[in-house]
């Protein structure tokens, strides 16, 4: 079973072909942003960290922008320094450079001698990339080439009976054909672990689920809280969710039934099996995306039985409704409606063939709401204080 | 036939409705054993949980054959199944 995407240079395969302006600090990010609005075709993201950041903090934050520019979606990338911050621009475009041998130009806006300096240099610089990059085409190349994110938001009851299910009924096709699946969102596993832990490919691989699961849940433990102060959220309860365990419990139905789980990855690290790979992320949602994409993932399929709108700047995001009334609700955010499922017109089986069939399309090409409306979503999971 | 509410497994006892459900209301349900019907005793919001049995203070409920939190109070089988009577076991730092 084959798509079409685009082939990079360290073997990779794009979905898609973007140029990205990446901000390796805060403080560049306007910079970065008026560059890509110059050009027509370019993407950008931007972020608040990048300096003052405690050392672990610090290299998380600069994995993910490497990972982002390293994504293969990305042909080309142009990273924005300001000159004196901790994350330098020349550091992660020289990272992403030796990961990809993509062409990578970095900037600092302090060595251009400023604003206006920087952002004609960065025109000029990403126009010419631009041409470069509209001579590209699309070769036909095996899905085993795919890696699918898998994410849930804005969930309720109908997520884990539909949505999720189906989802997980097309991760298990992409797998059985050779792909790849990251689920991700540790919070949420919370009351479910037992049952993943038991499709794990080695012990180890178990003991490492239970262990992030556990600093998961210690997060609320030490506060003497009750994790349901924060999850599950106000519209999950309106939607008839009540405890954390049983949104865990419909939020893994998204790893399908049987494909065996293969490794646990930190948050933005890139997967080294195939198969279904557990990435520790937050369960906010557009955190858990950035990583996900950080970490190769090309397309994502994201649940929701609320109404979500976000997307990725980098990535299609193909959104499943768990029920038809939201779906015909939030129809312009929406792609694919599983509530047929409910209804009892359609089986799990069915909804996730014709899903598995639509990520095909959209790898191969076809847009998905999220990014004909131009969202852009992106946040950096913290892992410390800002100093 | 067409049912008002889905129960996942054949072990949950609680099950969601299609629709808002009134009291007095019968709510039905296909499991692999056979249609399961019951009458509603409180009014429950469509997504919303009814209980499928009565329920003691602080025994386990189960959906997807699996505990999903405890019983908060008793809870009687038609009841709407929800925050204000079930609460979660997991990360539950204010009963540390």
């Amino acid at each position: 079973m084959n798509f079409m995407g685009y082939t990079r240079p360290d073997g990779g395969v794009g979905v898609r072909n973007h140029l990205l302006v990446l901000p390796s600090v805060v403080c560049a990010s306007d910079v970065a942003a008026r560059i890509a609005l110059q050009l027509n075709g370019a993407v950008y993201v931007t972020h608040q960290h990048g300096c003052a950041q405690l050392p672990s903090d610090s290299a998380q934050t600069k994995r993910t922008l490497v990972g982002f520019g390293a994504n293969p979606n990305v042909a080309a990338c142009i990273v924005v320094g300001l000159g004196c911050e901790t994350i330098q621009a020349k550091d992660v475009a020289d990272e992403i450079a030796k990961m990809t041998a993509k062409p990578v130009v970095y900037l600092s806006i302090q060595e251009e001698g400023g604003t206006l300096n920087a952002i004609a240099r960065g025109v000029r610089i990403g126009r010419e990339m631009l041409a470069e990059l509209s001579l590209m085409r699309r070769e036909e190349h095996p899905i085993s080439k795919l890696i699918l994110g898998l994410e849930c938001g804005g969930s309720d009851a109908w997520s884990g009976l539909s949505a999720n299910p189906a989802v997980g009924n097309a991760s298990d096709r992409l797998i059985r054909a050779g792909g790849t699946s990251i689920l991700s969102e540790t919070q949420e596993m919370i009351g479910a672990e037992h049952l993943l832990a038991r499709r794990a490919a080695s012990p180890e691989v178990a003991e490492r689920l239970f262990a992030v699961v556990r600093r998961a849940e210690e997060g609320a433990l030490a506060d003497g809280v009750d994790i349901r102060l924060a999850n599950p959220t106000p519209g999950n309860r309106q939607g008839g969710l009540t405890t954390l365990e049983e949104k865990s419990l419909g939020c893994i139905s998204k790893a399908g039934l049987e494909a065996p789980l293969q490794e646990i990855l930190g948050f933005s690290e890139r997967p080294t099996r195939r198969g279904l790979i557990f990435m520790d992320t937050p369960g906010h949602d557009i955190e858990s995306i950035t990583g996900m994409v950080a970490g190769g993932a090309q397309v994502i399929f994201f649940t929701t039985g609320r109404g979500t709108c976000t997307g990725c700047p980098i990535a299609p995001v193909i959104k499943v409704c768990s029920n038809s009334p939201t779906f015909e609700r939030m129809r312009d955010n929406m792609d694919a409606d599983a509530g047929p499922i409910i209804e009892g017109k359609k089986t799990i089986d069915e909804i996730g063939g014709e899903l598995f069939d639509e990520m095909l399309k959209v790898a191969s090409g076809r847009s998905t709401k999220s990014e004909d409306l131009g969202y852009g979503s992106f946040a950096i999971n913290r892992i410390g204080p800002t100093q | 036939m067409t049912f008002n509410a889905h129960s996942v497994t054949e072990k949950d006892d609680v099950a969601s409705v299609v629709c808002d459900i009134a009291p007095g209301e019968t709510v039905t349900m296909q499991r692999r054993s056979g249609t399961l019907a019951l009458t509603a005793v409180t009014a429950i919001p469509a997504g919303h949980k009814i209980a499928l049995r009565d329920f003691r203070a602080g025994e386990s409920v189960i959906k997807y054959g699996e505990v999903i939190g405890a019983a908060s109070e008793d809870i009687s089988k038609g009841a709407h199944v929800h925050v204000h009577n079930l609460e979660g076991l997991r990360g539950r730092g204010d009963k540390r």
